[in-house]
């Protein structure tokens, strides 16, 4: 190998820059968080439920909230009507922050977990926690 | 030539439906979503760096870059520096221009016929696509380490709140997915479209192309379509990163043909025209500094030439030169 100095430091930059995740881990996976459901107005259901079913939940909330925001702002529309049938308030404070009254432990744990900082908490207001 | 491109497409097409196929088996959801990526990624790693020392290996004797300036000659005439470098550090500006703002593409020259007359004109539209193209992927490549690393490092979150400044629904849009949909259909749009491209595309043209395209659509489908459990795939990718896979339940099927598109690509790069990522590196035409009057250069393979002196040659033939009558310097 000619060069083989530039080469080798060259191939070994090229290496770590691709390792990068598996240097970082160093081992030590990350398991999936687990949202705690543990609030007041979810022990104080009879049915532990949430306004859709759940895998819909962790998969689509977000367009989910968005399409809430849209029906309510624009088509003046605030009340929802789920795949039961159960008519909801849309809300995201005094609906969704209601029952999940815990936003540190069960939005925040999975946002962190996966990096996203949604900006509602901008302007809306999370009643039971400490931060705008 | 048409068939090149039903060839590379339907090579796509047929990764996808294996992926979507192999999603509705639950045995074999491991195999694609961890195994699959593991023997990619080692395949990438040893053929890029297998590729890279094949390479080293040929000896290079003499300087052949291509110049793109006046070479360095009387202190009258202007040099210049990073177009024929004659320097390292030339050699290194002209390495930063070539890598990372495609200054080679930058100088695409188009001949065209116009009202008669023969006119060389500059065009950029390759050069804008490449680029854009090259940076997009670059960004969202980074991005994704969301998914591979935890705790995320700052950078990561930043390029990810910059890219998606815009706030354009949720989940927002990245500025990225853009322009990487744009430069990558254009990129295509151009083989396929001018003559003289299709004419010279081969299926190894077609199919990086269709094979990125399939990647940012399936992956633009899972963030905005069919969505999956984020955190389920953040768990697969870490456990892949950290040596402890697990195969969460509840990934939807978009995610499958995504990471099989991916492997593929990964596994196809080492023995692809992709390899230019390590290549521009090693163009002889490129990292050489132009000093072949300057410098001496030794050809790398010379072997010390083995002598024969006239001295020998009378030793060796002395009898009969003698015999001959020959003159002789020594008796
Ligand atoms: C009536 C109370 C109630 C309301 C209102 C409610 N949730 Fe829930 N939510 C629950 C319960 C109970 C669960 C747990 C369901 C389960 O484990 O099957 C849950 C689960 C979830 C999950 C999945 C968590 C996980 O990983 O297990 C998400 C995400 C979620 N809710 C978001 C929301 C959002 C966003 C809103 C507002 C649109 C909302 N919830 C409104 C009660 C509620
Ligand atoms: C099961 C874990 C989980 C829980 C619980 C959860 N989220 Fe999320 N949420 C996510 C993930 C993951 C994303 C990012 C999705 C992506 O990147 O495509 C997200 C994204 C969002 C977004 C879009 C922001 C963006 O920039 O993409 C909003 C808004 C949001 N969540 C609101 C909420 C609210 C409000 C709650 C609490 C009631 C909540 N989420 C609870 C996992 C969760
Ligand atoms: C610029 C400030 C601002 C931001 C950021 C913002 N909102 Fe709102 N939102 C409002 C205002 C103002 C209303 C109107 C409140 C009303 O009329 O009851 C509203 C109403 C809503 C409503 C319906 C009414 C209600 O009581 O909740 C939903 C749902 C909603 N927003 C969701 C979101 C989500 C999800 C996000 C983050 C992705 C978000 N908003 C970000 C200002 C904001
Ligand atoms: C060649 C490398 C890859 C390219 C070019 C690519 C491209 C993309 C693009 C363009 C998107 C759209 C959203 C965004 O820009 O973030 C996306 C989303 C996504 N990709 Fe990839 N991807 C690659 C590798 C991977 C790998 C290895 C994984 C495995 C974990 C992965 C998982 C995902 C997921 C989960 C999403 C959805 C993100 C969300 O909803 O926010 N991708 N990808």
């Amino acid at each position: 190998m000619y060069d083989s100095g530039k080469v080798i430091i060259g191939l070994l930059i090229f290496a770590g820059i691709f390792l990068f995740p598996f240097i970082y881990d160093h081992g030590s996976p990350a398991p999936k968080p687990k949202p705690s459901l543990d609030t007041p107005a979810i022990k104080a259901l009879p049915e532990k439920k949430c306004v859709e079913d759940t895998q819909f939940m962790i998969t689509t909330h977000m367009q989910f909230l968005n399409d809430w925001r849209d029906q309510a702002l624009r088509d003046g529309n605030r009340w929802y009507v789920n795949k039961e049938g159960k008519k909801i308030w849309i809300s995201l404070q005094n609906t969704c922050m209601k029952c999940h009254s815990n936003k540190k432990d069960f939005c925040d744990k999975c946002h962190n977990y996966a990096a996203v900082q949604p900006y509602c908490w901008d302007c809306h207001y999370d009643p039971n926690g400490s931060k705008l | 030539m048409i068939t090149r491109i039903i060839v590379a497409f339907g090579a796509v097409v047929g990764i996808v439906i294996a992926a979507l196929i192999g999603a509705s088996v639950p045995g074999l959801r491991p195999l694609i979503g961890v195994a699959l990526p593991y023997v990619a990624f080692a395949i990438f790693l040893v053929g890029f760096i297998l590729k890279v020392v094949n390479w080293a290996k040929s000896p290079v004797p003499f300087r052949i870059p291509t110049t793109g300036g006046q070479e360095f000659s009387l202190p009258w005439i202007k040099w210049s520096k990073i177009d024929n470098p004659s320097t390292t550090g030339g050699v290194i500006m002209r390495m930063f221009f070539e890598v990372c703002c495609f200054r080679s593409l930058f100088r695409n020259m188009r001949t065209d016929l116009r009202s008669g007359w023969l006119i060389h004109h500059p065009t950029k539209w390759l050069w804008l696509l490449a680029l854009g193209f090259h940076y997009s992927f670059l960004i969202i490549a980074i991005r994704h380490l969301r998914l591979f690393v935890q705790p995320v490092p700052g950078f990561v979150e930043t390029l990810d709140a910059v890219d998606g400044m815009f706030q354009i629904g949720i989940p927002p849009i990245y500025l990225t997915d853009i322009f990487i949909l744009l430069c990558v259909t254009g990129l295509l749009i151009r083989r396929l479209c001018l003559p003289k491209m299709r004419f010279m595309s081969l299926v190894a043209d077609y199919f990086p192309l269709f094979l990125i395209l399939g990647i940012v659509i399936s992956g633009l489908l899972m963030r905005f379509v069919y969505r999956v459990d984020i955190t389920a795939v953040k768990a697969l990718a870490t456990g892949i990163a950290s040596f402890h896979p697990v195969m969460p339940e509840g990934i939807g099927a978009i995610f499958f043909v995504h990471i099989a598109l991916v492997s593929t690509l990964l596994a196809y790069f080492p023995f692809s025209k992709l390899m230019h990522m390590g290549g521009v590196f090693m163009s002889p035409t490129r990292n050489l500094a132009n000093t072949n009057r300057m410098a001496y250069h030794e050809n790398p393979w010379r072997k010390p030439p083995k002598f024969h002196s006239y001295e020998e040659y009378e030793d060796m033939y002395r009898d009969y030169m003698k015999e001959a009558g020959l003159p002789l310097e020594r008796e």
